[in-house]
């Protein structure tokens, strides 16, 4: 049976918007790292989906997707680091804890 | 003759050394440092001037203009461009002469001068900086160059006229003889500018075709404008307020700035363009003449009054400079036999008023040394003390005043004749301020040596001969003196450059010999005695007269009415009002709105997270419409 390619863009798409809800309404640091995550990956999706589907005869959006994916790793590192400190300072990761860097 | 170009390069590595080194160093070395690369110098300088003197003459029987190092410095176009080198003719080698002599005598006598003086190091690393600035001002092959060195003479005499830093006098003194003489640079500076523009070289020789062209009519301004900036540093009337002041540094730079070097940069200045002057600018050669006469007058009769010795020297000093440049100013023809004879005698005066007019600050110096006072009042019957010291200053004295067989007669009997030459006039006034110098001279010659004896200050002190450092230069110079006149001179320096044979006019050398003669005398029958009943009469007599020469006719007060009143009191303020309220104002305006308009909007920075990123989602979706739209 083949799986058409809306399948995958809905699929995507709620991932997307399921990233973008969780940004906005968790107060949590890693809960919002998380939300970032899901986004990534969902435009992940769309650059493997896009490709297999309009051009099979290239890689370029694979490879795309590779190099994204190792991006998103290594500012996840960061993050986490980030997050690492911030608990060591204030002993909490929630943002509402973390207000001072203002004006 | 490459090797000049090390008359420049060691007197400079010498500065670098004792300047960054010298700290470190004791006052020996540093003194040893200096004085040996300055005898290294002065060798150099003799062996050039004894090289370039032998040398055969050209075919027309003048001295080659020789150009052993010369380079590129800064090209503005493809003809017009900075030179820096090292230029060889007569008057440029006589001044190496002079100031290398002059300056190891310095280097030898600032060791007993200075001893034991916080800062020795400083004083040897600047007495180097000035001699490589001097010996460059001479060298120099292009007026630019010569620009150039001309404020390291000025820098050089700053630094060593506020050498005693701690003393406010001393630093009055060096800013007013900086801005002095930088305010009367404007005016060369200006003077170049207009002479490269329309000579279309900085050379000494411009260009004819540009010339041709036009040029020609600018010269005399070009020249004229030069002439200031000499005449600032020659401290001619009325630029001459900052020389008597520059008196608070240590006195042997007295003796080499103040004295022999420096401050005839601005005679040598008009030597050096005076083949211009006299074919192009013969109007503003005279008025070289009589500034150079009223400053020589006014110089003299205000040295008549002066009690501080260092002051009566200074203004002699500035009146000898007015008999050169008077020498200088009434030439009318390039040819010596025809009226051109001024210019070998300026030379010749120059050379022999720089060696006994050095001895005369060095002997001041020792006299100073032993009494640390300045004022004639501490001094009087000294001569008991100090005899070396006095029969130096007396040979001084007696050439200064024209009394043969001393040098300064026969420089001075030859700038005489030169101006009965121009006008008798002119020969006249300058025989009577001839006669002037030597009244003032033995003035203080009595003052110091004779008169009524301070003994209560000289029991405290026991005033007595200062150690060899000091004396064998006063020795050296006397000697120079004594001798100097009989120099063939003008064999090596005229106007036109050929062999010139000075002969002696017997009415004009008896003339000054009677007006010396009587000066002198007058000075004695004044002086000598313990009591002085006729000056102080005549000092009652004439009391508004004497008053105000003894402020030196308030010329300072004059400049300080104007610089305060006028444009600091009408120019200056306003302006300063306008800067203060107009201009700042705008500008803290700006800055006021800036913050003014930040503090209000600055609450949207609230710091929390998901704030920003609903902005930022807002933004982007308004971007997306705008895209889809």
């Amino acid at each position: 049976m083949m799986i058409n390619i809306e399948c995958y863009l809905v699929v995507s798409t709620i991932m997307m918007f399921a990233g973008i809800y969780g940004f906005f309404t968790r107060h949590n640091m890693l809960a919002m790292l998380i939300s970032v995550e899901l986004m990534l990956n969902a435009t992940d999706i769309n650059f493997a989906v896009f490709n297999r589907f309009l051009f099979p005869a290239m890689k370029e959006g694979y490879f795309f997707s590779l190099f994204s994916i190792a991006i998103s790793a290594a500012e996840t590192a960061i993050a986490i680091a980030i997050m690492i400190n911030i608990y060591r300072n204030v002993r909490s990761i929630q943002t509402k804890d973390i207000e001072d860097m203002k004006w | 003759m490459e090797y000049t170009i090390f008359i420049l390069i060691l007197p400079f590595l010498s500065f670098l050394f004792l300047g960054l080194a010298g700290k470190w160093m004791s006052h020996r070395a540093a003194g040893l440092v200096g004085t040996l690369t300055l005898g290294a110098v002065a060798a150099m300088s003799y062996l050039t001037a004894f090289l370039y003197f032998t040398a055969p003459r050209l075919a027309d029987g003048t001295f080659a203009t020789l150009i052993p190092v010369n380079f590129e410095w800064l090209p503005f176009t493809s003809t017009l461009s900075i030179d820096m080198g090292v230029l060889l003719d007569p008057i440029s080698v006589m001044m190496l002469i002079v100031i290398s002599t002059v300056s190891l005598m310095v280097h030898i006598y600032s060791f007993g001068y200075m001893k034991g003086e916080r800062g020795f190091q400083r004083y040897y690393s600047f007495l180097s900086l000035f001699s490589m600035s001097m010996l460059g001002l001479v060298l120099a092959t292009n007026i630019f160059q010569m620009y150039v060195y001309w404020e390291l003479v000025g820098v050089s005499s700053y630094l060593l006229i506020g050498f005693f830093y701690t003393r406010p006098a001393a630093i009055a003194a060096s800013k007013k003889a900086f801005i002095v003489t930088r305010f009367a640079d404007l005016g060369f500076l200006i003077g170049i500018l207009v002479y490269s523009y329309y000579g279309g070289t900085f050379s000494f020789h411009p260009d004819s075709s540009m010339l041709m062209a036009g040029g020609a009519a600018m010269m005399p301004l070009a020249l004229g404008l030069m002439f200031i900036g000499g005449a600032g540093k020659s401290a001619m009337f009325p630029l001459h307020i900052w020389l008597p002041d520059a008196m608070e540094g240590p006195t042997p730079v007295s003796a080499l700035i103040h004295a022999a070097t420096m401050v005839v940069a601005g005679v040598y200045l008009v030597a050096r363009m005076f083949p211009l002057f006299i074919v192009y600018a013969p109007g503003v050669l005279h008025i070289v003449a009589y500034v150079g006469a009223f400053t020589a007058f006014f110089a003299a009769s205000i040295a008549c009054v002066q009690s501080d010795i260092k002051r009566v020297l200074a203004f002699s000093t500035i009146s000898q400079i007015g008999f050169m440049m008077v020498a200088l100013g009434v030439c009318t023809s390039l040819d010596p036999n025809l009226g051109g004879l001024g210019y070998m005698a300026s030379m010749f005066h120059l050379f022999t008023h720089a060696m006994f007019k050095s001895l005369l600050f060095l002997c001041a110096g020792c006299i100073i040394e032993q009494v640390h006072s300045n004022e004639m009042s501490a001094m009087g019957g000294l001569r008991k003390y100090m005899p070396v010291t006095h029969i130096a200053f007396l040979i001084a004295c007696l050439a200064i005043s024209g009394i043969p067989p001393f040098s300064g007669f026969f420089s001075k009997d030859e700038i005489l004749t030169a101006s009965f030459n121009f006008s008798p006039i002119m020969g006249w006034v300058m025989a009577i301020i001839a006669g002037m110098t030597a009244f003032y001279m033995f003035r203080i010659y009595f003052g110091i040596f004779w008169g009524t004896e301070n003994k209560e200050l000289h029991e405290k002190l026991h005033p007595h001969e200062n150690p060899l450092t000091m004396t064998i230069p006063l020795v050296i110079l006397a000697g120079i003196t004594c001798v100097a006149g009989f120099i063939p001179f003008g064999q090596f320096i005229s106007s036109n450059g050929q062999a010139y044979h000075i002969d002696i006019e017997l009415s004009t050398a008896l003339t000054s010999i009677i007006i010396g003669v009587v000066s002198i005398a007058l000075a004695i029958f004044m002086y000598m005695r313990p009591t002085q009943p006729v000056a102080d009469s005549l000092a009652r007599k004439f009391k508004e007269l004497y008053t105000a020469a003894y402020h030196r006719f308030y010329v300072d007060e004059v400049y300080q009415f104007i610089t305060h009143r006028i444009i600091f009191g009408c120019i200056s303020t306003p302006i300063a009002w306008i800067d203060r309220h107009i201009i700042d104002g705008l500008l803290n305006f700006s800055a006021w709105s800036a913050y003014a308009t930040s503090d209000s909007i600055r609450s949207l920075q609230s710091g929390r997270v998901q704030q920003y990123a609903f902005v930022f989602l807002l933004g982007a979706l308004a971007l997306i419409l705008l895209l889809i739209l």
